[in-house]
């Protein structure tokens, strides 16, 4: 008898992290005499850059991760683990 | 601290799209090899006007979160060595503050032409010697048919792992054997040392975890990018310290390397373990000869040899950069290719059990 595994799609988790990537785009983007000034000071304002970093690489590697996801483009069923 | 931020560039659509498009491809590469992309993405923001210091550190600053993605993704794929990579992580710091203190006294004692020289000569050597090797190797495997199996621990590893030294031993998932710290750490500090002068410690780090530690090619990739990570956030509280980072660059770049890692991440899942070296050894060959086109032109400034003219220290850089466009590009194209053969294989493996035993898989 055929068997039959359905993997759903992350597509809405996608466009969340996906809205969310853009919003912050956007609000570096259009803010950027701000930013440069307030992140350029150096010393303690130093962690401004290193904590957008990681915000931008937490909702935009989400992105990107779903998006190749819904692509169907995904790891090998074969060799995920390394021996 | 520096007073730069007038020196952050006006970004136009142009510009970002150009840099996300080189952030794509060199994240590609990253996800794939571990390190690469930093050779061009670095002067590639120079070329659009952005001074070198801060080309260096937002450069930096988008290498450390797109490596704790990937290393993430990869340790999906149980590819990753955490402990592996935090000690050699930390070590890779201390040799990327000491690289920086002899760029920075070389700087001082030979200025900028002595300086690149410095650079572009440890670029040959060390590709010359460690790309041929890697290169080589995956040629053999290939040729001997040995591609397919298992790779084999070099003697070097296998010495290496016999060495006992009391209170310094660390066992490690990837070797699947205790090493004494003493072998890592060198390794380590070499790696963040060509960091520091190269911007790609990897062509250090990857090598030394396969051929000195005896870690398999797709785990030391992938260990490469925790190293990365602890190296690239070290550097770039650094730099940001000195208000050199220019974030907006850095999370452009970033916007495009990370659908890259991604890729090249996935990519590791569907290619045998020696096309890690069939990449690495490419690309570190062929940059090799786009830096040794501009040793003569360092040589000429100062005053070494005979006085080039305009025109030909003109095309000698821009055939130089050229070439490592190409090194990047070709490398993608490899990891692109390799991964649609092992897709198209895996479908084709899946469309025989579906004839055969009756499984449907969507």
């Amino acid at each position: 008898m055929a068997q039959s595994i359905t993997k759903k799609k992350p597509v809405s988790a996608m466009i969340a992290m996906g809205i969310i990537s853009a919003a912050m785009y956007a609000a570096l983007l259009l803010n950027q005499d701000l930013v440069n000034n307030t992140f350029g000071k150096g010393g303690l304002y130093a962690l401004l850059p290193i904590i957008t970093a990681f915000v931008f690489s937490f909702f935009h590697g989400s992105f990107t991760g779903h998006f190749w996801s819904v692509l169907g483009i995904e790891a090998s069923k074969k060799k995920r683990e390394v021996k | 601290m520096h007073d730069i931020t007038s020196n952050f560039i006006t970004l136009d659509a142009i510009n970002i799209l150009y840099l996300f498009g080189v952030g794509f491809v060199g994240g590609l590469v990253s996800g794939f090899i571990g390190s690469g992309g930093a050779f061009v993405l670095t002067p590639g923001m120079m070329s659009i006007g952005v001074p070198g210091l801060v080309a260096v550190a937002s450069n930096m600053c988008h290498k450390f979160p797109k490596a704790l993605v990937g290393a993430i993704k990869r340790a999906k794929y149980g590819q990753v060595d955490l402990k592996l990579g935090i000690i050699l992580g930390i070590s890779a710091e201390a040799g990327v503050l000491y690289g920086a203190q002899i760029q920075e006294n070389i700087k001082k004692a030979f200025g900028d032409a002595g300086s690149n020289l410095y650079v572009s000569v440890a670029f040959v050597v060390i590709l010359a010697t460690v790309g041929t090797f890697v290169l080589l190797d995956a040629w053999k495997s290939h040729k001997s048919g040995t591609a397919h199996e298992e790779e084999k621990t070099s003697k070097l590893a296998k010495w290496v792992q016999s060495i006992h030294i009391p209170g310094t031993m660390v066992y490690f998932k990837s070797i699947n054997a205790r090493v004494s710290i003493l072998f890592t750490i060198p390794l380590g500090f070499a790696t963040g040392m060509l960091a520091a002068t190269i911007a790609v410690g990897g062509f250090i780090g990857v090598p030394s975890m396969i051929y000195v530690l005896g870690a398999p090619s797709l785990m030391a990739s992938a260990t490469e990018l925790v190293i990365a990570f602890v190296m690239g956030l070290g550097g770039s509280l650094k730099y940001a310290m000195h208000g050199l980072v220019d974030i907006r660059l850095a999370m452009i770049i970033l916007a495009g390397s990370l659908f890259g890692i991604q890729l090249g991440a996935i990519g590791t899942t569907y290619v045998k373990p020696f096309m890690i070296k069939v990449v690495m050894g490419t690309i570190m060959v062929i940059v090799l000869f786009s830096r040794g086109l501009m040793v003569p032109v360092y040589l000429s400034q100062l005053g070494l040899i005979d006085k080039l003219g305009e025109g030909t220290v003109s095309v000698l850089k821009n055939t130089s950069f050229a070439i490592m466009v190409f090194a990047l590009m070709l490398g993608a194209f490899i990891v692109l290719r390799a991964m649609w053969q092992g897709r198209q294989a895996e479908k084709e493996l899946h469309a025989t059990r579906v004839l055969e035993q009756g499984e449907v898989e969507v």
